[in-house]
């Protein structure tokens, strides 16, 4: 389905590939025979019209869900069965369609629970809090404030989540999973429920994120508009199937594509 | 001067079993701050390790059965993990309730299956006479049980002990960060099956510990398990997430019941002409309601936040 394109051939190597993964809950089948290749630096989008199954490959790629069948390899690595853990510790982070934060915790502290992982030294040394311990905190939470400068949210470090609006919970989680240096950073559509002036504040800080640190991003959405100006390769799954894969172009002529999404005739 | 002898007497055996009730409410408070949930199984751990270890204690020396114990309350927590919370990920929070309904009964009726369903003794070898202290001040001075003194340091000990543990500032974070939301903390590299682990594990620990001094107290029976719910006005008075609040919910609660007893009481059954007595067993629970109605989040917990 997919043809040699520019990307392809400009895009770097392969950070991620799922080859011929299958998934099912009990007989329903979510995801059938799906391969999906991230390359490293690129902006991958995955569409399709409810209950294609992205957020169950997302899921995959994260470690919450095993599937039944296929093989997935994350920097070259192969994997059998990978906790959310794991997929953690080797560089994934990621957001989710319904806002997942602490709730009870302020907009700074949700940020420094994304650096649990970078923070090395022992329990012991944080209980004395002398030396390198103290050191070790002060600088990530120079990571976090340089986080939030740039997500430009200086204001509401000290709020607890739970009272900012939605627009902004979506920039805090999207901070959290910064906050992690993230090689591959999975977004569970990013602008859901955002106003336009919203959705191009997102558009533009994962622009950003990819330009400046370099971050490769695969991420779900619906406003197919923002889809095509900020992927660099589409996706589009469909009842667990793939119908497309390639540059934004190739993906909006093609008419299984079309077809998913404005319904044929019969 | 003489007739405060009496107030302070029942002042300090009423502090003194407030320390055991706040042992029992820690292990609540363990949980809670691990998971948002209440553990309803914690007043059978509670009898399960005091029937463990005064089994065990039956045959061997006190120090090995404490050692047995403590190997057994941490495999319960490594089987709870690995049969129960592990496939509960992302539940909600009253579905972990219930499981801990289930884990109560099953930990009950599994723990008089295998270990006897009668009254069992547990010895500590602790002091029995009572202490008089201040008998300079108070004729006779004033009375304290050694045994509870002694439960009391031991509880102060390990209240010390877990508030420093949790102070450390990543292993906090990281307990509110899954009490919060499962899959957000699983995302960021929280290992939760180690997390809830080593929390029912420690919350095993504290139920060891406060069975063996209410047992040592009371005997080991049945009976026992209901000891966790005098826990219950002292975490609404602490609050659910607090360690320290467990303390001095604790305290109060102890304080104020035996107060109430000695010097509530007679005044109560005099004026309004009453059958009497009894005072002890409720005051603590109308304390608790009175509280709620003021502050519902206790004394130290965290606010409860509300979108509007």
């Amino acid at each position: 389905m997919r043809a040699p394109s520019e990307q392809d051939v400009a895009a770097g190597e392969v950070l991620l590939s799922v080859e011929n993964v299958s998934l099912a809950f009990g007989g329903v089948k979510a995801i059938s025979g799906v391969s999906l290749d991230i390359r490293r630096g690129e902006i991958r989008a995955i569409i399709g019209p409810n209950g294609a199954g992205k957020t169950s490959m997302l899921n995959i790629i994260n470690g919450f869900y095993q599937p039944q069948h296929g093989r997935i390899a994350f920097k070259g690595r192969e994997r059998s069965r990978m906790r959310p853990y794991d997929a953690a510790h080797g560089g994934i982070a990621r957001t989710f369609q319904n806002v997942a934060l602490f709730k009870g915790m302020t907009a700074l502290d949700n940020i420094m629970v994304g650096r649990t992982l970078k923070m090395r030294r022992g329990m012991l040394w944080q209980l004395l809090r002398v030396g390198p311990a103290v050191r070790e905190e002060v600088e990530h939470r120079r990571q976090v404030e340089e986080i939030i400068d740039f997500l430009k949210i200086q204001s509401i470090r000290k709020v607890p989540v739970g009272k900012l609006p939605y627009g902004l919970q979506k920039r805090v989680e999207l901070g959290r999973a910064l906050a992690m240096e993230p090689d591959l950073l999975l977004l569970d559509e990013p602008m859901a429920g955002m106003n336009l002036e919203e959705k191009e504040d997102m558009s533009r800080f994962i622009l950003d994120v990819n330009e400046h640190y370099g971050t490769t991003v695969a991420l779900i959405e619906h406003d197919i508009g923002v889809v095509m100006d900020l992927s660099d390769r589409v996706m589009v799954l469909d009842h667990g199937v793939k119908i497309a894969d390639g540059t934004p172009d190739e993906v909006q002529s093609n008419q299984a594509v079309i077809d998913a999404y404005l319904g044929v005739a019969h | 001067m003489e007739a405060l002898g009496p107030v302070l007497e029942t002042l300090i055996g009423g502090l003194l079993t407030g320390v055991l009730y706040a042992l029992v409410a820690l292990g609540f408070v363990l949980i809670f701050k691990a998971s948002g949930v209440f553990n309803f199984a914690q007043g059978a751990m509670v009898l399960f390790a005091a029937l463990s270890f005064a089994r065990l204690a039956e045959f061997m020396p006190l120090i090995v059965a404490f050692a047995l114990a403590v190997v057994i309350m941490i495999a319960l927590a490594y089987a709870i993990e690995l049969l129960v919370l592990r496939h509960l990920v992302n539940q909600e929070g009253i579905i972990l309730f219930m499981a801990t309904l289930g884990i109560a009964y099953f930990l009950e009726g599994f723990g008089q299956t295998v270990w006897g369903s009668d009254i069992y003794k547990i010895n500590l070898g602790l002091p029995t006479n009572p202490i008089f202290i201040l008998e300079s001040v108070f004729p006779g001075g004033l009375l304290i049980d050694p045994a509870e003194l002694i439960a009391a340091v031991i509880c102060a000990v390990m209240v010390l002990g877990l508030a420093i543990f949790f102070q450390v500032t990543r292993v906090g974070r990281a307990l509110r960060a899954v009490a919060d939301d499962h899959q957000a903390a699983q995302s960021v590299g929280i290992p939760l099956d180690y997390i809830w682990l080593m929390v029912w594990a420690v919350a095993g620990l504290v139920a060891l510990v406060a069975g063996m001094m209410w047992g040592a107290k009371l005997g080991v029976q049945f009976s026992l398990s209901l000891v966790a719910l005098k826990a219950l006005p002292v975490l609404i008075l602490g609050g659910f997430t607090s360690i320290p609040g467990a303390i001095v919910g604790g305290l109060i609660i102890g304080a104020s019941e035996k107060l109430a007893e000695v010097f509530l009481a007679p005044v109560l059954v005099r004026t309004f002409d009453l059958a009497g007595g009894g005072i002890e067993n409720w005051f603590a629970y109308v304390l608790a309601l009175l509280f709620l109605l003021v502050r519902p989040q206790g004394l130290f917990g965290e606010r409860i936040i509300e979108r509007v």
